[in-house]
């Protein structure tokens, strides 16, 4: 069981990142903590502070030195922290993702049908239409560690990694379950792909989603896959 | 205005300028110059400001055909760059003209080059930085490497009166053996028995060495008994010193957001200059210093620079 910690424990990360932890481990409560510290940060930007980066259980803080130091940054975290109990979060964003499962876009579908024993149809009602957390957004852009998997659909990864997965790929590995956001090699089963554009750089808006929202995978027919794909991609 | 017509791109060599922080938190890495003083320096030379675009050069350089007059600065690594196949000194400007050839052979010391240009290197602006990540293929030139073939551009910018220079005392030099500073942490809890260890040792740079690392090998870094090999993945920072299961370290650089093995220690802001500049082959050795230093050195090199700008502007004008 992982522990919320009752004060913020501090570590460096070098002369210019502070990291903050929150609790031992991957947990809904521990990462509900660091999406409310990294609101409250936000809404008013302590001074000196360039980057608020929040993962799993923690959250780094980039800052110039010649503008603050972590124990300035200490003190103003803990303040908030004792507001944080007060303070109004905003609830998560739900972001819908259509997905077409199984066939071309689903590879791997029939692998996880092998090792869970369920049908396609079950995969599919079990994967879909939950709110999965996204603990954080790191490894490629847009790259989602998100929680909540049912223990039902867990898989291994593959033996061989394929080395070019196109963007849109949702794909299981253990006890996670995520969407490769660019073209990139990758190891998880590909059980669908969404059409829509999870990064484009030249968008205002490059991404769909951030840290602390939830996703929540919505199923499609083909044919909408392709309509879908014509007006993001075009 | 067109500037270059890239005639051979050289392994490497891609449109850099200090990076982007904006979106750390969406997955999308800092990427910017691997070594920013020397980019910095390029830029103040022929008279930019710091965090124009430039050229970083990776071992070697580029031959790049003239298109427009622009003065023009190579900092960093010593590569031999000759212009018309006359010699052109490093860390100075030199008026480029149109239908030279710029021709940028190799390092002889150091690993990393950066060509600085009147007006910057003059390309879209992608997400707030200039800076190119190949692996998502954003910024620089259409998100990749130069080609053959590619025609670079110029921002506007005035033509210097006068050529300038930098003083020779302020050349940094690249030894084949390197000290890098570095604070403990974030996990040196995790490194109670491997760290005076690790401090005292000797590493050698290996050929997997690129933008996202630099991985050293050397006497392994022990790890406490009782901790498992991995940590919560976390966000990381250029400099941490990651010690994954085979103990065996790797300095993370810009083009790395997170991390799951353990750091046992940070390569401070003021030395990751000299990371950029490492080669395979070469050897570190890690030094003990405390965020209090760090932070001093920091804010000495701020005022370097702070200082060669102010020394530009009076020695040369503009």
């Amino acid at each position: 069981m992982a522990v919320l910690y009752e004060q913020a424990r501090f570590r460096l990360s070098g002369d210019r990142a502070l990291l903050v932890e929150y609790g031992d481990g991957i947990d809904p409560v521990i990462n509900e903590k660091v999406r409310a510290m990294t609101a409250l940060l936000k809404k008013d930007l302590p001074k000196g502070v360039e980057a608020v980066v929040p993962a799993y259980r923690s959250l780094s803080i980039i800052y110039d030195p010649l503008a603050t130091t972590p124990a300035r940054l200490a003190e103003i975290l803990h303040a908030l922290e004792a507001d944080s109990r007060a303070a109004e979060i905003a609830k998560a964003k739900v972001i819908p993702i259509p997905v077409c499962y199984g066939g071309e876009f689903g590879p791997d579908i029939g692998v996880v049908m092998e090792h869970t024993g369920l049908r396609e149809d079950e995969i599919v009602a079990v994967h879909a239409f939950v709110d999965y957390p996204i603990y954080m957004i790191g490894f490629t852009p847009g790259f989602c560690y998100l929680g909540g998997l049912d223990r039902r659909l867990q898989t291994p990864r593959r033996k061989t990694p394929r080395t070019n997965l196109p963007a849109g790929s949702v794909g299981i590995a253990e006890s996670q379950t995520g969407m490769y956001p660019i073209d990139s090699p990758g190891g998880w089963q590909i059980i669908g792909r969404t059409p829509l554009r999870l990064f484009a750089p030249a968008r205002e808006n490059p991404f769909l989603y951030e840290a602390g929202d939830r996703i929540r995978f919505v199923p499609i027919a083909e044919a909408e896959f392709g309509r879908l794909y014509e007006k993001e991609w075009s | 205005m067109e500037l270059f017509a890239v005639r051979n791109p050289g392994p490497m060599t891609t449109v850099q300028d200090l990076g982007r922080l904006a979106f750390l938190d969406r997955g999308v890495p800092l990427s910017g110059a691997l070594d920013p003083f020397a980019c910095r320096v390029a830029n103040l030379l022929v008279g930019n400001p710091e965090e124009a675009a430039v050229l970083e050069i990776t071992v070697m350089g580029p031959t790049l055909e003239v298109l427009a007059p622009a003065d023009i600065a190579l900092t960093g690594a010593d590569m031999g760059m000759t212009i018309n196949r006359e010699p052109v000194r490093a860390w100075r400007t030199v008026r480029a003209n149109p239908g030279e050839v710029i021709r940028i052979p190799r390092a002889a010391y150091g690993c990393r080059a950066y060509l600085a240009v009147t007006g910057g290197i003059d390309v879209p602006r992608m997400m707030g930085s200039r800076s190119t990540f190949v692996r998502a293929k954003i910024g620089g030139v259409q998100g990749r490497g130069l080609i053959k073939g590619d025609t670079l551009h110029r921002g506007a910018g005035s033509l210097l009166s006068r050529p300038r220079e930098l003083p020779d005392e302020w050349i940094p030099q690249y030894a084949r053996e390197i000290a890098l500073r570095a604070v403990p942490g974030p996990q040196d809890d995790a490194f109670r028995e491997g760290i005076d260890a690790f401090f005292g040792a000797s590493y050698e740079v290996t050929q997997q060495a690129d933008r996202m690392g630099c991985r050293l090998r050397g006497p392994a870094v022990r790890r406490d008994g009782e901790l498992p090999e991995s940590i919560v993945t976390e966000p990381t920072m250029p400099g941490n010193v990651q010690v994954p299961a085979d103990g065996q370290p790797i300095i993370l650089l810009v083009e790395q957001t997170s991390g799951g093995y353990a750091k046992i220690a940070t390569v401070i802001t003021a030395d990751l200059p000299k990371v950029a500049q490492v080669v395979p082959g070469n050897s570190v050795r890690f030094e003990r210093v405390t965020l209090e230093d760090a932070h001093h050195l920091y804010r000495e090199q701020q005022k370097h620079v702070q200082q060669i700008r102010e020394y530009l502007k009076r020695v040369n004008g503009l």
